[in-house]
């Protein structure tokens, strides 16, 4: 019964996300699911990010660098010519097997094409060893410090994604093909998935939610809570504390750039502009606002903002919106709007 | 832990019902978007339905230079059109979102804007990646695309619903380097920024060099956001080019020719046709003095012979925008103004059909606009060439015509 | 490389580190009384610069200045007592993001106020094309301006520091804040006249790097990020080593220019940010303590 309990508000997610479905479907205003769909694949990156700061507090003001690695490779090599390596005996084998396809460009030309999930594997495998690398120096420093190094390298990914030739420069890569699931499940954005699409999305935002809940109540979890708390208690109780912060650096890592390719291949292209400062920002933001450590206020907070924001509802002022709920929920309800909103029911109660 | 769940769980089903029932109330037609628009569009005629026109433009954000002046324009140009009974009786709704520069907005709304509010066409987006981006979007939803963004790879590979009215990149290059022909000059220095325009010019000057002679001697992409083009300066300095030729859209423009003078250069400055605003020659002070750069002849309207095409509308654009918003005319806005008086005048010739549209677009020839005499084919989306451009060049802080 | 050229390539480097030195003197002080990096310190630039081009057809220029500072100075006490006067105790990670958000409120209340074009102060003597030389190398007398400034502002503020009643209070507060209180001191009106200190000497960097960098309602981040890096690299909380390690990083990339394409030049500077941290945190000039983060 217990089991019930804990795993309840991720079946009420699952039942909203249903429910909405149904509902625009039968009031005919499906165009709602783009935007939905959109903000699920933020809502994965803020999951990961809301798992590193909240549980092992470690502020990450780079994220969108991996959201945006995994992205651009998986772009990079589904939009990459390999026709003159078709001709050689490691492409014949290729095409045989499936991994690799002949097509034809909008000139006419013969083109060779990676099937889509060698491309979404070796973008993983890409972000893996990136975040190893760049974990292993910098959770070793704390505060500012561990903010302005994060920052750097989250500088540093965008500043080579913008003046690489590869990644298309300040263009980005457009024309992004579609991601084959299964048979007749696909991820694009074309109009007559957008069903489909939106379960995919919102699939692995369940998904991803529950992986972090399990995590949270597991040994590695509570191993996890205890650096947070007081890294040097936790170190003298036998934990091997960085080993945990920079497993848990690389595993959300991984939503992002999972997050990343998926909404890519969605949007068909990618662009300098996913890797930028101001969006690592926006998602440390977020995930402060929803509560840094409370996983449904991070889903709440991410879904509302993104939606809005995507559907310009605030227009011009979509910046001063953010900014200012911002800084109003970290003056009045620093432990998240959820927290507030217990508050305020248990003074009603009173 | 259940009651924050709960809590979570309420609240989420509040504020998702909320927000989708805000977002209904802005899905209801004829309405303009919540933008930096200064009057709202008018209500539809009651006699004829009115058309929806979508707009993406960048109006704030670091595309603003180019996102504003296009929406202040379109804004002006329906309302004149609207105020003269519309195109054919039908009045014009034009639904403005601020896409701020970001492509994943502008994939965003031009979904939005072709599925929900059913557009007949979108103009803009304002820089090249936001076009890209929804470029096939637009051509599978089978909405015509008019952009104001300058790459060539919008319109080719053709696209048979997507348009753009900026001039070619290559013809701007080809005029620079016809200019430094004349002035006996083969060895020059480029510098370009990072962004989608500096990319494009920095390909198009790599590209047409030996067609004309000229060598590059030294290469340099700088920030966008640069501040100091010193260290640049310098090193060119110590390849000793006979001209520098800068292709950017910022700023920047006039930050390197003010240190261009502050370092003793005596080489000339071309810009590219991104100088096309007036205040980046007021920033750059006596030091913008001499600088040549092609550009469209918005900018030397005044000085037009009587007879040219151009000429009538031309002065009427500038009078009526400086007049409207009490600010310098850019030839930025001019794309939007061009996308629009198309698109006015294709609807006037075959009625609201898309595909007709199109069509009655790619018959367009002689199409007087603000960046240049259109001439547009089946197999040419652009319609400009390089009579687009005029030389121009800086003299007592002012456009005036480049002659030799 | 001939000599001019290197002699050129150094004044290139100072020019653009005087740039990064004056703008990261500002974080200092407030760091130094509070603790919290201040994210919002290229606003305070940003606005300091606009408020003084628009009022400068109005009057004269000195005066013009005068006034932007005044002014963003209350921005900056209005900025405090409005957002961080009420804290109780906040984790760094609070401080950071609410910094960031108000950044995120000055920006965006700028691009309406005023509105996204790019203007300029005019050059405090000479114009656009006025050059000073120096053995066959150019330098413009505007960043004369802005090293003298810089020079003045780390004089009268270790001046302040050193013997006036505010300044001692301040650095009492930094010091250690339970006995700043125990002895009289209202340490919340010293985080206050902090915040309006950094404020105003950020619109005075505005002003005197305005004709040179030119201004607009975007510029202050990218300027706080370099500032902000240069008084790391300097050592959190001391101004003279935030203004070293100005004209130190100015000077590396430009003489990076001569080796490496353009491009790379931020790259560079984030390297060495990254060294910096991974190995010596206090900063270049820092010591063991000072590199250990203060509490608010």
């Amino acid at each position: 019964m217990s089991n019930i309990k804990r795993y309840l508000p991720l079946l009420v997610i699952a039942g909203l996300v249903i429910g909405i479905q149904l509902l625009v479907t039968l009031t005919g205003q499906k165009f709602y699911l783009t935007q939905l769909t959109m903000s699920a694949y933020y809502t994965i990156v803020i999951i990961g990010l809301c798992m590193l700061m909240g549980y092992a507090g470690q502020i990450s003001l780079g994220h969108a660098g991996f959201f945006a690695i995994g992205g651009y490779v998986s772009a990079a090599l589904t939009t990459a010519d390999f026709y003159p390596l078709a001709h050689s005996c490691i492409g014949g084998l290729l095409v045989k097997i499936g991994w690799m396809s002949l097509g034809k460009d909008p000139y006419g030309a013969t083109i060779a094409n990676i099937n889509p999930w060698l491309a979404f594997f070796a973008a993983i495998a890409v972000t893996i060893v990136i975040a190893y690398l760049i974990g292993m120096p910098v959770l070793r420093l704390k505060g500012h410090y561990l903010a302005m190094a994060t920052l750097g390298f989250g500088s540093i990914i965008y500043k080579f994604v913008l003046g690489t030739r590869v990644f298309g420069g300040a263009d980005g890569i457009s024309n992004v093909p579609a991601f084959g699931l299964t048979a007749g499940l696909s991820v694009s954005g074309s109009m007559n998935a957008r069903v489909s699409n939106y379960y995919i999305a919102w699939f692995l935002v369940l998904l991803a939610a529950l992986l972090m809940h399990n995590l949270v109540n597991s040994r590695a979890g509570r191993a996890l809570r205890s650096i947070h708390g007081n890294e040097e208690a936790a170190a003298a109780m036998g934990i091997d504390t960085a080993r945990y912060k920079l497993n848990l650096f690389v595993v959300s890592a991984v939503f992002a750039a999972v997050a990343g390719i998926f909404l890519t291949h969605y949007n068909g292209g990618i662009g300098p502009s996913e890797a930028s400062i101001m969006k690592s920002v926006r998602y440390v933001a977020i995930v402060a606002m929803g509560g840094m450590s409370n996983l449904w206020g991070a889903i709440l907070a991410s879904v509302t903002l993104n939606f809005l924001s995507l559907r310009g509802y605030f227009g011009s002022y979509d910046e001063a919106v953010f900014g200012s709920i911002l800084v109003l929920v970290m003056l009045f309800a620093p432990n998240g709007i959820l927290m507030k909103v217990d508050w305020l029911k248990r003074k009603l109660k009173k | 832990m259940t009651r924050r769940s709960w809590a979570a769980v309420f609240a989420a089903a509040v504020l998702m019902m909320c927000s989708l029932s805000f977002a209904a109330k802005d899905a209801k037609p004829a309405k303009a978007a919540p933008a930096a628009a200064p009057a709202p569009a008018p209500a539809a005629a009651p006699a004829a339905e009115p058309i929806k026109i979508g707009a993406i433009f960048a109006v704030t954000g670091p595309a603003a230079f180019l996102g504003a002046p296009e929406q202040k324009t379109a804004q002006m140009l329906v309302d004149e059109i609207n105020a003269k009974g519309g195109v054919k009786g039908q009045k014009l709704v034009l639904i403005i979102k601020d896409s701020q520069g970001s492509p994943e907005k502008a994939v965003s709304f031009a979904k939005q804007l072709i599925e929900e509010e059913k557009v007949f066409a979108i103009i803009g987006p304002s820089t090249t990646g936001e076009t890209m981006r929804i470029k096939s979007i637009c051509d599978s939803g089978k909405t015509i695309l008019i952009s104001c963004a300058a790459a060539e790879v919008i319109v080719n590979p053709l696209a048979k619903y997507v348009f753009k009215t900026p001039q070619k990149d290559s013809d701007a290059a080809r005029k620079i380097f016809m200019a430094l022909n004349k002035l006996k000059i083969d060895k020059i220095a480029v510098t370009s920024s990072n962004t989608g325009f500096g990319k494009a010019g920095k390909e198009q000057l790599e590209k047409i060099a030996p067609e004309y002679k000229v060598t590059i001697v030294a290469n340099e992409v700088y920030e966008k956001e640069a501040t100091d083009l010193t260290g640049v300066l310098t090193k060119i300095k110590a390849a000793a080019p006979g001209a520098i030729v800068n292709w950017s859209i910022e700023d920047a423009q006039s930050i390197l020719a003010k240190n261009m003078k502050q370092l003793g250069f005596k080489i000339p400055l071309f810009q590219s046709h991104g100088f096309g605003n007036i205040k980046y020659v007021q920033l750059a002070g006596e030091a913008a003095e001499g600088i040549i750069f092609p550009a469209g002849r918005l900018l030397i309207a005044g000085v037009l012979p009587k007879d040219h095409p151009q000429k009538t509308l031309l002065e009427k654009y500038k009078s009526d925008y400086e007049t409207k918003y009490k600010e310098d005319v850019s030839t930025f806005g001019g794309h939007a103004y061009d996308a629009i008086t198309i698109l006015a005048k294709a609807i006037e010739t075959a009625g609201a059909d898309k595909e007709k549209v199109c069509a009655a677009i790619e018959g367009f020839k002689g199409f007087v606009g603000t960046a240049g005499v259109f001439n547009f084919s089946a197999t040419d989306h652009n319609g400009l060439d390089i009579n687009a451009f005029e030389m121009l060049t800086v003299k007592g802080g002012k456009f005036v015509v480049y002659t030799n | 490389m001939s000599f001019d050229l290197i002699l050129q390539y150094l004044l290139s480097g100072i020019t653009s580190g005087s740039i990064y030195a004056i703008v990261a003197i500002g974080f200092n002080i407030i760091y130094n009384t509070t603790g919290i990096i201040n994210f919002a310190q290229g606003e305070f630039v940003m606005l300091g610069g606009m408020t003084a081009i628009s009022l400068s057809p109005f009057m004269p220029l000195p005066a013009a200045i005068a006034c932007a500072v005044i002014i963003t100075a209350i921005v900056g006490a209005l900025v405090e007592l409005l957002f961080i006067r009420w804290l109780k105790s906040p984790s760094v990670l609070r401080m950071i993001i609410i910094t960031i958000g108000v950044s995120i409120i000055l920006r965006e209340a700028a691009l309406h106020i005023w509105d996204e074009k790019v203007r300029a102060l005019r050059y405090f003597t000479g114009n656009e094309c006025s050059s000073i030389s120096i053995f066959g190398a150019y330098i413009s007398p505007q960043v004369l301006w802005v090293l003298g400034a810089c020079g003045a502002m780390v004089v009268l503020l270790s001046l302040f520091f050193r013997y006036t009643l505010t300044g001692r209070s301040m650095r009492a507060c930094s010091a250690n804040r339970v006995a700043a209180v125990l002895c009289g001191i209202s340490v919340k009106n010293m985080v206050t006249f902090s915040f309006m200190l950094s404020a105003a000497i950020g619109a005075i960097a505005g002003c005197v790097i305005s004709p040179l960098t030119q201004t607009h309602y975007d510029c202050g981040t990218p300027l706080a990020i370099k500032g902000f890096t240069v008084a790391i690299l300097g050592g959190l909380g001391n101004s003279t080593a935030a203004v070293a390690a100005g004209l130190l990083l100015g000077i590396i990339e430009a003489f990076s220019i001569s080796i490496l394409p353009v491009a790379y030049k931020d790259v560079i500077a984030i390297m060495i940010l990254l060294a910096i941290l991974f190995f010596k945190p206090a900063g270049l000039f820092g010591s063991r303590e000072a590199g250990a983060l203060k509490e608010f």
